[in-house]
C-alpha cells in the first residue's frame, strides 16, 4: 500500500499503519509521521515519504447529531460525503465546503478548506465548535475557541503538523431543499468579473467563476460568473438515487490535457454559455461537486501527473497581479481546463496558517512538465509575492515553499506547536527554504 | 422493519454490512467481545439513520445463546436477518508447531460460528422466515499448503451451512454462504495488497444484494466464483505440486 498525491507527481509515502479506534493510544511507529485522510492534497503537503502515514480512513465513525440544533460529532476520517448523506435528508448542510466532497473533516481541518460562500461563512474552521488533537508524547487535547485556543489556531489550517485529530464537532447550516438556485453569466474582462463579483457577494451566498485559461499570445481574461442560493421552499430533501459516476480507468503514458485539447475545450465551453444570463434549478451535488462526477479525474493527466498553482492577492493588487500570472501561464503554454477566479471576503480566518485572506483567488490546474513546471512556479510565485498574495499549501505543495514562508507571518509562532514526531515533505521543504 | 443481529460486529465487513441496514432505518443488535469499540459502532449507526441500536458483549462459547437469541427476536418483534460475521486470521506455521493453536483457530472460525448459526436457525425457523448470512471464505473450497487450518475451518463451516440450508429450506428460511475473497481488512493488515483485493464496502455491497435475492453461496468479488472453479478443477496429482 502507497500513498500518493492527488496531483501523482511527489514521490509516494511507502508506510502506514490504519487507525481503527479513535480512544485507542497512536501506535509507537519510531519513526516521524502525518496524519492521513483521503488524499486529495494535490502536492506533498499531506505526505510524508521518509516516515509513516497513520491513515485514518478507519476512524470514520458518527458519534452524536443533535438534528434539532444541527450539531454533528464525528470522527476524523468521515468523508465529507458522509456527512452529507446524514444530514441533507435531515435538513442541514456543510457550513462551509470545498469542491469535492471526498476530503475528509480532518483534512478539511488541517488545510482549512474554503467554499463559494467564503465572502459570508469564511472557513471551515470557523464552524468547528470542538476537535480532539492527539499528540506523540500521549497526550490528548480537547480543543475549541474557548478551550485550548492556541492548539485550537495552530492545528486548524496546520497542515496535520501539531498531531493526529481524532474527531471533531462541527455547527451546520441550515436547508430546506436540496436545490441550488443557480444563475450563470459571461464576462469577458477582469473588470466586468470585479464588477460582477461586487454585486453578487451582496446578494448571493455562493460565488464562483470558470475561467478561459487557454494558453494564448494575448491575455484575456473571459470566463463564466456562477452564483447560487440554497432554494427555500421547503421542499425535496429525499436522497437522490446515486450511481457510481464513470471512471479514468488508468493513467495514460502520456497527458491527455494538452495545450490543443484545452484550447478546444475551454472555447467550446464558453460558448456554451449563448444567453447573456441563464439560470436553472440544479441539485446541490452538480453544483458543488461537478468534477467528483467522473472518478479518479487525477489520471487524465497520464503518468507524469499534475499540479495546481493557487493563490490569493489583496484586491487592490488583482488589476496587474493577476493579468500578470495569466500571462505567465499563457507563456509557459501551460493551459488549463480547470481554472477558477472567486473573490474572498474579509472574514479573519481562524487558524495561524489559513490560506483565506481578503483578496481575489486564481487556482489553475497545470500538467506536470519536471523542471518547466518548477520554473513556472517560481515565476508565478514572485508576482504574488510582489502584490502582497501568499499561496495555498495544499494545492502548490513544496514547488512554492519558499513563496509559502515568505507570505507567513505566523509561521514563527506556529512553530512552537508542531508536534516533534510529525512532518511532512511540504514542511521540511518550507523550514529548508531561504 | 424487524430485527437484524450482527454477530462479530467490530468486524470491518459486519460493520460495512451494518451501516447498510442502518441507512435503511432498521432495529440492529450488534454482538461483539470489545464493548468500548461496539459501542462506538452504536452510536455511529444511530446517526446513521438505524431506529434503535443495542450492544452486547457475548461469548460464543456459552450455553445461553439459544435463550439470548429467543429474548432478542422477542424484543424486535422477529429478527429479519442474523449475520455471523465474526472469525480470525491463524498464523498457519505457528499451527505446524503447536497444534493448539490449530483447534484455538478451529474453536472461532468453525465451532463458535457453527454454534451461533445453529442457534439462530432454530430461532429464525420457530419464526418461519428470515435470513441467516454466515461469512466463511473461498479458503475453505481447497486445502492449500499456505493456509489449510484456516480453510479446513472455513471449509467445515460451509459444509454446515449446506446441511443448515437443506434443513430449512421447508422452513421458509433463507441461508446464505458468504465467501469473500482477499479482503483489505484489519484482519489482513499485515499481508502484502494486489489486484485481487477488494474493500469490506464493496463486499458488503454484494452481501446485501445476495441476502435481498436470496442468493445461496456468494462469491464476493465476484471472479472468485471462477478462479476457485479453476483452482477446484485441477487434479490432485498436479494441485499437490504447486505453491498457491
Amino acid at each position: 500500500m502507497s500513498y500518493h498525491s492527488w496531483g501523482r507527481v511527489c514521490p509516494p509515502a511507502a508506510h502506514g499503519v490504519r487507525l481503527v479506534a479513535r480512544d485507542r493510544p497512536l501506535p509507537a511507529v519510531g519513526q516521524p509521521w502525518l496524519a492521513r485522510g483521503n488524499g486529495r492534497s494535490y502536492a506533498d503537503s499531506g505526505l510524508e515519504p521518509a516516515g509513516c502515514m497513520l491513515d485514518c480512513r478507519g476512524l470514520d465513525r458518527f458519534i452524536a447529531f443533535d438534528a434539532e440544533r444541527g450539531i454533528l460529532r464525528c470522527e476524523a476520517g468521515v468523508l465529507l460525503d458522509d456527512v452529507l448523506q446524514v444530514i441533507v435528508p435531515r435538513g442541514w448542510f456543510l457550513p462551509v465546503t470545498p469542491g469535492t466532497r471526498y476530503v475528509t473533516v480532518g483534512g478539511a481541518i488541517a488545510n482549512d478548506v474554503h467554499g463559494k460562500n467564503h465572502h459570508r461563512a469564511g472557513t471551515f474552521g470557523r464552524h468547528l465548535r470542538a476537535f480532539e488533537l492527539l499528540r506523540s508524547d500521549g497526550s490528548r487535547l480537547t480543543c475549541g475557541p474557548a478551550e485550548n485556543p492556541g492548539w485550537f489556531a495552530a492545528t486548524i489550517g496546520g497542515l496535520g503538523l501539531t498531531g493526529l485529530v481524532s474527531w471533531a464537532e462541527l455547527a451546520l447550516r441550515r436547508i430546506d431543499s436540496r436545490g441550488i438556485d443557480a444563475t450563470c453569466t459571461r464576462f469577458e474582462t477582469l473588470d466586468e468579473f470585479l464588477a460582477i463579483a461586487d454585486g453578487a457577494v451582496a446578494r448571493h451566498e455562493y460565488t464562483v467563476a470558470w475561467l478561459d485559461a487557454s494558453p494564448r499570445r494575448r491575455v484575456r481574461v473571459r470566463g463564466h460568473f456562477t452564483w447560487g442560493d440554497h432554494v427555500a421552499d421547503g421542499a425535496g430533501l429525499a436522497a437522490r438515487r446515486r450511481r457510481a459516476g464513470p471512471a479514468v480507468p488508468f493513467a495514460p503514458p502520456w497527458s491527455l490535457v494538452t495545450p490543443l485539447t484545452t484550447r478546444v475545450f475551454n472555447t467550446l465551453y464558453f460558448h456554451r454559455q449563448r444567453k447573456p444570463v441563464s439560470q436553472r434549478r440544479v441539485d446541490y451535488e452538480p453544483f458543488f461537486y461537478p468534477l467528483d462526477g467522473v472518478r479518479e479525474w487525477n489520471r487524465l493527466y497520464g503518468r507524469p501527473g499534475f499540479a495546481q498553482y493557487q493563490c490569493v492577492v489583496p484586491r487592490v493588487a488583482a488589476a496587474d497581479a493577476l493579468p500578470a500570472l495569466l500571462g505567465r501561464l499563457g507563456a509557459a503554454g501551460a493551459g488549463s481546463f480547470l481554472a477558477v477566479l472567486k473573490t474572498f471576503g474579509d472574514t479573519a480566518s481562524p487558524g495561524l496558517l489559513s490560506f483565506p485572506r481578503a483578496g481575489v483567488t486564481l487556482a489553475v490546474d497545470i500538467p506536470w512538465r519536471g523542471e518547466d513546471t518548477q520554473r513556472l512556479f517560481a515565476a508565478l510565485d514572485a508576482i504574488t509575492l510582489a502584490a502582497g498574495g501568499t499561496v495555498y499549501a495544499a494545492k502548490n505543495g513544496s514547488a512554492s515553499a519558499a513563496c509559502f514562508r515568505a507570505s507567513t507571518p505566523a509561521l514563527e509562532r506556529f512553530r512552537g506547536f508542531v508536534d516533534p514526531a510529525c512532518s511532512s515533505a511540504f514542511w521540511r521543504a518550507v523550514e529548508a527554504a531561504a | 422493519m424487524s430485527g437484524v443481529l450482527i454477530v462479530g460486529a467490530t468486524s470491518a465487513i459486519a460493520e460495512q454490512v451494518a451501516r447498510r441496514y442502518a441507512a435503511r432505518g432498521a432495529r440492529l443488535a450488534l454482538w461483539g467481545r470489545d464493548a468500548a469499540r461496539l459501542a462506538a459502532i452504536a452510536a455511529d449507526l444511530g446517526v446513521r439513520g438505524a431506529a434503535a441500536v443495542e450492544q452486547a458483549v457475548v461469548d460464543l462459547e456459552a450455553d445461553d445463546l439459544p435463550a439470548r437469541l429467543a429474548a432478542l427476536a422477542a424484543r424486535c418483534e422477529g429478527l429479519e436477518l442474523v449475520l455471523v460475521a465474526h472469525g480470525n486470521l491463524p498464523d498457519q506455521a505457528a499451527c505446524e508447531a503447536d497444534f493448539g493453536a490449530v483447534r484455538a483457530a478451529f474453536a472461532v472460525n468453525a465451532l463458535s460460528a457453527m454454534a451461533v448459526a445453529e442457534a439462530a436457525a432454530t430461532c429464525l425457523a420457530q419464526q418461519g422466515h428470515g435470513t441467516l448470512a454466515v461469512i466463511s471464505s473461498v479458503a475453505g473450497d481447497r486445502g492449500r499448503a499456505s493456509n489449510y487450518v484456516y480453510g479446513a475451518a472455513k471449509g467445515a463451516l460451509t459444509r454446515y451451512l449446506q446441511g443448515l440450508r437443506n434443513r430449512l429450506a421447508a422452513a421458509g428460511v433463507h441461508v446464505l454462504t458468504i465467501k469473500p475473497g482477499f479482503v483489505d481488512t484489519p484482519m489482513t493488515a499485515h499481508l502484502p495488497k494486489g489486484a485481487l483485493w477488494a474493500t469490506p464496502e464493496r463486499v458488503a455491497d454484494d452481501i446485501v444484494r445476495a441476502i435481498e435475492r436470496r442468493r445461496e453461496v456468494l462469491y464476493t468479488p465476484w471472479f472468485w466464483r471462477w478462479v476457485m472453479a479453476v483452482l477446484c478443477a485441477i487434479p490432485e496429482g498436479l494441485f499437490k505440486r504447486t505453491r498457491l
